[in-house]
């Protein structure tokens, strides 16, 4: 019987690999990787307001995540400053805000790697319970609108002038993704947050004909990664979540080489 | 319905007498040259009840610059109307403006409740990182059984194709299976932007063929949008020279003797006016409705001009 930490670990990073997996791909399809990143840092100011006012963590960074997700949405709609530009300032205004904050926090112990690359052992049942709960919260959402948001996804115009109701479903899965990036903080961390949803569904691609079975892979190879990781984790001292990150990269490294190589010959 | 005001005190619509299926092309004239219509100056002439799509007195300005000016158009059942201009002429802002992907500046666009549309944009661009096979895609545009899927696929031709991945297809085969995509729908309008992009000639005349075949099938009303100035579809019921406001209008043959064509593109392109014969498949009874004949489809004549 493995320790009651692995344990909760072992199930927090199979849990988020499998809420990962379907959201992930979209993130991949609508080409969000740098948005998901922003939302991902903005929740560092959820992490330094929770901690300034001793809130539940993850539901401050919930918040916070809601509402940048949000702001983004309408930010997107002006045209004065490029909006990938806008993301970079604004994710890295959120990782100094956090910073500072946590620098500023001088009462209690604050390790701010745990933030950054998260702490996957120091999981709680609590925090278990937001994983469940959030993730079957936004899988159901994501399945509820799983047609036409790849409809959309394949083609926004055609979606639109086939009298899709675009803007509704986009919002949605904006939702749903701040969802999620709130949860995965206190898992993976804020900067490897992103890296979890778009590795397993970039090393699924090549292996895929249909886009649910692209889910289905990333969803094995987000969860082969995570029992890997853990155990090299465990096995030489390093850290649970850049373990699994590596882990990732591996996947998808071995993934896409024969890809490269026919396109090479 | 997207409404807009016409400014008061601007001269009145260009004439647009779309009303008339008219023997001669009606022209709007030039810019400064608009007919004036009624003691106020102003005079929208109202939406065809009948159209499938209405607009009136379109105008689209984009950062600064204009783009489509007092634009009426109207696409009714069974009713091919061909778009032509040059480039940048707006034909392309036209069509999705009247799809409701841009929104009008000015100016009224009135579409038939439920509308049902097929659409195929100018040029479609396959995103890689979505495993799609053709199938899938049509699929995507209505929720159709297999029976349907292969009826569209053999219908443009792409009945090969079903299993392929989108990315893989080729520029001409990935046009049909958008096509088939706009089918699947049992559109009641089918909207195409310039859908013989980068086809051959004989491929031209094919694809105009299947679309009048169709049209003739199904009684969809078409707007096709096309770049050459040259080969107009004979089928057309009405072709429009669009030069951001509409330079003229009317059945093809006539259109190209018009002075206002000649003056766009050239008399050199007006001697060179091509038309894709066809033997009528339909005639028009005494309000200009078009009504089809119920002899099934035939086959379309060759390339002239």
């Amino acid at each position: 019987m493995p320790d009651p930490f692995l344990l909760r670990a072992l199930l927090a990073g199979l849990g988020l690999a499998v809420i990962a997996a379907p959201l992930g791909c979209f993130v991949v399809w609508r080409r969000m990787a740098y948005y998901g990143e922003t939302v991902a840092q903005a929740g560092l100011i959820g992490v330094a307001l929770g901690l300034a006012f001793s809130l539940n963590l993850t539901a401050s960074v919930l918040v916070v995540t809601l509402i940048i997700s949000l702001l983004l949405v309408l930010l997107s709609r002006q045209q004065v400053v490029p909006f990938d530009s806008l993301l970079g300032l604004l994710a890295h205004a959120a990782l100094a805000i956090g910073v500072i904050a946590a620098s500023l926090v001088r009462g209690q112990q604050i390790d701010l790697m745990a933030f950054l690359f998260g702490d996957i052992f120091a999981i709680t049942t609590s925090d278990l319970r937001w994983i469940m709960v959030g993730g079957t919260v936004a899988l159901a959402a994501l399945a509820f609108v799983w047609r036409p948001l790849l409809t959309l996804s394949v083609h926004e115009d055609l979606a639109a002038a086939e009298g899709l109701p675009i803007e509704r479903f986009k919002l949605v899965f904006v939702l749903v993704l701040a969802l999620v990036v709130a949860i995965a903080i206190k898992i993976v961390g804020a900067l490897l947050t992103i890296a979890f949803l778009i590795m397993p569904a970039a090393a699924a691609r090549p292996l895929s004909e249909t886009p649910e079975q692209m889910a289905m892979i990333a969803g094995i190879f987000g969860m082969l990664s995570v029992v890997l990781g853990l155990f090299v984790s465990v096995a030489f001292d390093t850290p649970g979540g850049p373990s699994i990150v590596l882990m990732l990269a591996l996947f998808f490294v071995v993934s896409i080489i024969p890809t490269v190589l026919r396109q090479r010959g | 319905m997207i409404e807009g005001r016409d400014v008061q005190g601007e001269a009145g619509l260009p004439t647009l007498a779309f009303e008339e299926r008219g023997h001669r092309p009606e022209c709007a004239g030039h810019e400064h040259d608009h007919h004036h219509h009624g003691p106020h100056g102003h005079a929208a002439v109202a939406h065809d009840p009948a159209a499938l799509v209405s607009a009136r007195g379109l105008e689209v300005t984009r950062s600064g610059r204009s783009i489509l000016q007092r634009v009426d158009i109207d696409i009714r059942p069974g009713e091919i109307v061909t778009v032509i201009g040059p480039n940048g002429a707006g034909k392309t802002t036209l069509a999705r403006t009247l799809l409701g992907l841009e929104r009008p500046d000015r100016g009224s666009i009135v579409r038939q409740p439920g509308l049902l549309i097929g659409y195929a944009p100018q040029r479609f661009e396959v995103d890689r990182a979505i495993p799609l096979t053709v199938e899938r895609f049509i699929r995507l545009g209505r929720r159709a059984d297999q029976p349907d899927i292969d009826r569209v696929l053999r219908q443009v031709g792409a009945e090969t194709l079903g299993d392929r991945q989108l990315c893989e297809l080729s520029g001409g085969e990935l046009q049909r299976v958008v096509l088939a995509r706009a089918l699947i729908r049992s559109p009641r309008l089918l909207v195409l932007d310039e859908p013989v992009r980068g086809v051959d000639f004989a491929g031209e005349a094919e694809l105009y063929n299947l679309i009048g075949r169709l049209r003739t099938e199904h009684g969809f009303g078409v707007l096709l949008v096309s770049h050459d100035l040259h080969v107009v579809m004979a089928q057309s019921d009405r072709v429009l020279c669009l030069n951001r406001h509409v330079c003229c209008s009317g059945v093809p043959e006539s259109v190209a003797q018009h002075p206002e064509y000649a003056r766009l593109f050239g008399p050199q392109a007006a001697r060179a006016f091509g038309l894709y014969h066809h033997h009528h498949d339909h005639r028009h009874d005494l309000a200009g409705e078009p009504m089809p004949e119920r002899s099934g489809p035939r086959r379309d004549g060759e390339p002239r001009g």
